[in-house]
């Protein structure tokens, strides 16, 4: 299993006149088709490591390599680059583009990387909006979906540009449990028949008890970090 | 690219009136600037045409600039003079037919020479004083405006036989003369001869109307008792822009005073300029003001649109892409509001150009103007320009705090 994510003593202070620490001194390897939980309290940085590892944000020491390489030495336009082409982004919250239908949110992306033609890109939308269930609201907006449809469109967004990794800060969270079920078993689709990476930031131990490893962070700092042979594949 | 693109429009369009309402802003600044700048500019044109028409555009007259130099002066280097008094001069330029001749050899234009004397205008007990000129009236014809400016007979009818005189409607009220009245005239030398009055102008300036005779050249010389001799040569030239050039060389050649229009009305030339001054300060102002509704509506746009922000950024958008969404949002807002404004003052200097005023008073009731207006589509150029520019800053300025907007602090937030 060869790494995807490598990171050494990461580190993340916020300036301040009294400085924040958000996350301290983390190392960890994630490999692929990996789907991992990251667990902790409020506040214990587990948000804040997932900016890093989605290279939103830079580490204040440290250094992080995505796919071999170094990061540290990326400036901010090759650091979108890279988030725009080998990462993808599910927050708590869709944060999609009102004015946009489904379909030109999840086209977004694929446009700024400018590889495939606009047919390609309608094509493939539309096929990764159908295969999570939203084959007949492609014209919609996204005030018009229920909130597990619109986290689910964001899913199709964030798989636009075949990314190696998808980031999740807590997809789940502000969803009912009936969703909360159906974006976890796309989530955990996405691992097992697509192949991609997954990490998750959550607070919901049901999720967290079904995931191949779990992260626990306190106080910016991994306390475990266990794999979990799961019973079900 | 095209994609920054769709993605502005959506914004602007997804925030309807308040997009007009900027767009309107500017829209009017551009239009009032534009017939603002077309009726200052009209109204400078008009005047200067007048002026231009009015006058001759060289004036040669029989004075210097400086004062003779006296023979001893040339020849020693330190004297002296005191109580020294210039010897009587016959007054006039010298050897004229000469130094017209050599004028029209390379004056661009048509010239008049003439004999200007001051006189009395005596008629039934009243005496007026006047200045006489005396003038060849084919060639004056071609060179003064007055011929255009007839009430009654002409320049032409100077010649039919007798002595003859041309007066201002004004001057001939206050004699209680009238076409086919003789008139004495007296000449500074005691010369005194009837004159029949045979044609009468009214060029609408009273010192003119007044105080402004016209009489054969022949009948001026006589009357100065000053045979052959001129004493103003008047330059109408077919470029009113070449007079400084041509006076210049005439007095080079000559020796003579040669004073173009611009010298002659030269503090009237500068009140026009400081009433552009005036005029590009207020119309600057009024786009500064359309720049900032622009200022305030982008960046209202970018704190509403903060999570959009966050949302591109955390998908790959670079700073750069963020700015230039920004920007284009506000040029866009300023290409809108300069073409509407385009549309608002060509309607507006439309409009100007119907206005009809009647000017009362000294006028005789029958001048009706119009504003005149200027079109030049510099006007509606330099306004877009400055428009467009006054956007581009208002764009600029909160599109840059845009882009360097950190996602995780919305995304945070947020959440």
């Amino acid at each position: 299993m060869s790494a995807l994510i490598e990171a050494e003593h990461l580190t993340r202070i916020l300036p301040a006149i009294v400085p924040v620490t958000l996350v301290r001194d983390v190392s960890l390897t994630v490999g692929e088709k990996e789907f991992v939980a990251v667990t902790g309290p409020s506040g214990s940085g587990k948000s804040s490591l997932l900016y890093l590892l989605g290279l939103l944000d830079r580490p204040t020491s440290g250094t992080l390599k995505i796919a071999g390489q170094d990061t540290s030495q990326l400036d901010d336009d090759e650091l979108a680059r890279l988030r725009l082409e080998s990462l993808g982004f599910v927050f708590q919250f869709h944060f999609l583009l009102p004015e946009f239908s489904v379909l030109k949110n999840v086209e977004l992306p694929m446009r700024k990387a400018g590889y495939l033609s606009a047919s390609e890109m309608s094509d493939r939308a539309t096929s990764l909006l159908e295969d999570l269930g939203l084959a007949g609201h492609l014209d919609k907006r996204p005030d018009q979906l229920s909130g597990g449809q619109r986290q689910r469109v964001a899913v199709a967004r964030a798989l636009a540009n075949d990314p190696h990794v998808v980031l999740a800060d807590e997809p789940t969270g502000s969803l009912d449990s009936k969703s909360s079920e159906q974006v976890f078993t796309i989530l955990q689709d996405l691992v097992r028949k697509r192949g991609k990476t997954v990490i998750a930031v959550t607070h919901d131990m049901d999720i967290a008890a079904r995931v191949d490893r779990r992260i626990h962070l306190v106080d910016g700092k991994v306390v475990s970090d266990e794999r979990v042979a799961q019973a079900v594949v | 690219m095209r994609l920054i693109l769709e993605l502005a429009l959506t914004h602007i369009a997804g925030r309807g009136r308040q997009t007009i309402v900027a767009i309107l802003g500017v829209a009017l600044g551009v239009g009032f600037s534009i017939a603002m700048a077309a009726l200052m500019q009209g109204t400078e044109k008009d005047f200067i045409a007048q002026l231009v028409d009015t006058m001759p555009h060289v004036q040669i007259s029989d004075e210097r600039r400086t004062p003779r130099r006296q023979p001893a002066e040339d020849l020693f280097s330190a004297v002296q003079f005191e109580g020294l008094r210039p010897k009587e001069d016959r007054r006039g330029i010298l050897n004229p037919a000469a130094a017209f001749a050599s004028l029209r050899s390379w004056v661009p234009g048509r010239m008049a020479q003439s004999l200007r004397t001051q006189g009395v205008v005596r008629y039934a007990g009243r005496d007026v004083g006047v200045s006489i000129i005396g003038i060849e009236p084919e060639i004056e014809a071609t060179v003064s405006s007055v011929a255009g400016d007839f009430v009654e007979g002409s320049f032409d009818a100077l010649q039919a036989g007798g002595n003859n005189i041309v007066v201002g409607d004004t001057l001939a009220q206050r004699l209680g003369a009238s076409m086919g009245t003789t008139i004495q005239l007296v000449s500074p030398t005691g010369q005194s001869r009837g004159f029949k009055i045979v044609g009468q102008f009214h060029t609408g300036s009273n010192a003119r109307d007044e105080g402004e005779t016209y009489v054969l050249l022949k009948n001026a010389q006589i009357l100065s008792e000053r045979p052959n001799a001129i004493n103003e040569i008047r330059l109408r030239l077919d470029d009113p822009e070449a007079a400084p050039r041509v006076a210049r060389q005439a007095e080079a050649e000559l020796g003579y005073k040669a004073v173009p229009w611009q010298e002659a009305n030269e503090s009237l030339l500068e009140a026009l300029v400081v009433r552009n001054v005036v005029m590009y300060t207020v119309v600057g102002a009024i786009l500064l003001v359309a720049g900032f509704g622009i200022f305030n509506i982008i960046s209202t746009i970018t704190h509403e649109k903060a999570r959009d922000i966050a949302i591109l950024k955390s998908l790959g958008f670079t700073q750069r892409n963020m700015r230039r969404l920004f920007l284009i949002e506000g040029l866009t807002l300023g290409f809108a509001g300069s073409v509407a404004g385009w549309l608002i003052g060509f309607l507006l200097c439309f409009a100007l150009s119907q206005l009809e005023f009647k000017l009362s008073g000294a006028a005789v009731g029958r001048e009706i103007t119009r504003l005149p207006l200027f079109w030049t589509p510099w006007h509606y150029v330099i306004a877009s320009a400055f428009a467009l520019g006054s956007a581009g800053v208002a764009g600029y300025l909160p599109a840059r705090q845009a882009a360097r907007l950190n996602p995780v602090d919305i995304i945070r937030g947020a959440t």
